[in-house]
């Protein structure tokens, strides 16, 4: 029921935005959201048809850069761990 | 593809499970009320990274699923009335009514048009002005809205021939129900995209009441991985409380356009769930203004057959938590994808489907 990936707009035709994910096309409705909001290159989430909402592209980031931190301190755990290891031996 | 593969990433995942593993202490069952979030952590395999002490079970969170048979049945008999049209999304058409499915009645000749957005159901009333259209409206507070939008554009076009027959169901009532039911959970995942639409206050009497957290969360293996996480953190330090984890998407107020035009058009009534039995003002009605649209109120409903439920099923006790497709004698034998018995497993959302499909 719920295309639950975020899709990037095309172009919006009044109150419609084409939209893109992976290549393919769908159309979505903007009436939930505000259109003078939207621009071209926004990503929107898109359910049953209807725009529900616009990603923040700030938010998205922050968490990336997080995850960055995260993976850093795995790697290092698994350092850590193999010259220990190294050390039994 | 941007935004979706990051979340995807095997390493972040790892991490994440390395993390729920070192901070994990005590025995946790985390329960998912969104059959999207079922979905992906079958999908992805997600229990499987958890530690022995985190176990995650499916909720009430597939619409299909909690919808009772009797409005299959009254569907159907929408479907037989003359001039009737019915439009529904693909996931209710193969759900078995007390005697007969809709996918069988359109091969009997039924009206029935499978719609990928109910405007698709408003395009089909403009063009057939001598039929009377009936959009099967179900699904939670992130698809109600679609709906109010559709009504208040058939009142703006004067249209007279859209009906909508609302199932229509919001999530709380039911979060709140399987704790007072006693089934004994540590924690809620919560729903992406219904959050999405009403933001996080909803949630704010289940930590207040109930000393449950609840974590909002995406759909792809890191958000899932990082909401367990950030439970079993509130879970430890005893600190229950409502988290957004899908930061980019929800914002803690929700959208607020959808909520009002949702308001608009609905009002709270009592509403029957699969396994759960009657909730208060846990259903969307449509306001007696909207009347003119509301299909219970328009259509004769004359022939419906008596309720039957099939013998042996037992989704409801798999939507309260209480069990797991692999506890059904009938799973993967008697009820497939291809040839199912009950809700659970018709629905793409379905927990009992996606153990078919991924965890058999």
């Amino acid at each position: 029921m719920c295309l639950s990936i975020p899709a990037k707009i095309e172009k919006i035709l009044g109150e419609t935005a084409v939209c893109s994910v992976g290549g393919t096309t769908y159309e979505a409705n903007l009436m939930m959201l505000s259109v003078e909001d939207l621009k071209p290159g926004d990503y929107v989430l898109i359910h049953t048809g209807f725009a529900i909402q616009k990603l923040d592209v700030e938010e998205a980031e922050a968490s990336l850069k997080a995850f960055e931190k995260f993976k850093k301190l795995n790697e290092e755990m698994d350092r850590e761990e193999r010259e220990k290891n190294q050390r039994l031996i | 593809m941007r935004y979706i593969d990051e979340y995807r990433d095997r390493e972040t995942v790892q991490a994440l499970a390395r993390e729920i593993k070192k901070i994990s202490t005590r025995p946790v069952k985390l329960m998912e009320v969104c059959g999207g979030h079922t979905m992906s952590i079958q999908k992805f395999g997600l229990p499987a990274l958890l530690p022995d002490t985190v176990e995650l079970i499916s909720g009430p969170g597939c619409p299909v699923c909690v919808t009772s048979r009797s409005y299959i049945d009254k569907a159907v008999a929408y479907s037989r009335q003359k001039d009737v049209i019915i439009a529904t999304y693909g996931d209710l058409i193969r759900v078995p009514g007390s005697e007969t499915s809709l996918e069988k009645e359109r091969a009997g000749g039924a009206q029935i048009h499978v719609v990928y957005s109910i405007m698709d159901a408003l395009q089909i009333a403009r063009k057939n002005p001598l039929k009377k259209i009936v959009f099967l409206g179900i699904g939670f507070e992130t698809t109600a809205p679609g709906t109010a939008v559709a009504i208040l554009q058939a009142f703006k076009e004067k249209l007279s021939n859209f009906f909508v027959f609302s199932a229509h169901k919001v999530m709380p009532p039911a979060m709140a129900a399987l704790i007072d039911e006693g089934v004994k959970i540590n924690g809620y995942i919560g729903p992406g995209h219904v959050s999405t639409i009403t933001g996080k206050k909803i949630y704010e009497d289940i930590p207040a009441k109930y000393g449950l957290g609840v974590v909002i969360s995406g759909f792809e293996p890191v958000d899932l991985m990082q909401s367990v996480l950030m439970l079993v953190k509130q879970i430890e330090s005893k600190k229950p409380q409502v988290e957004i984890q899908y930061k980019r998407v929800v914002k803690p107020e929700g959208n607020v356009k959808a909520q009002q035009m949702m308001e608009e058009v609905f009002t709270l009534g009592d509403d029957w769930w699969r396994g759960l039995g009657i909730l208060k003002k846990s259903g969307l009605k449509i306001r007696p203004d909207y009347a003119a649209y509301d299909a219970e109120v328009n259509i004769s409903a004359e022939g419906m057959v008596p309720l039957r439920e099939p013998k042996g099923c037992i989704c409801g006790e798999i939507l309260k938590g209480l069990k797991k497709p692999k506890d059904c004698s009938l799973f993967a034998k008697a009820c497939t994808p291809r040839d199912p018995v009950g809700s659970c497993m018709v629905s793409s959302e379905g927990a009992c489907q996606a153990y078919y499909l991924y965890n058999r």
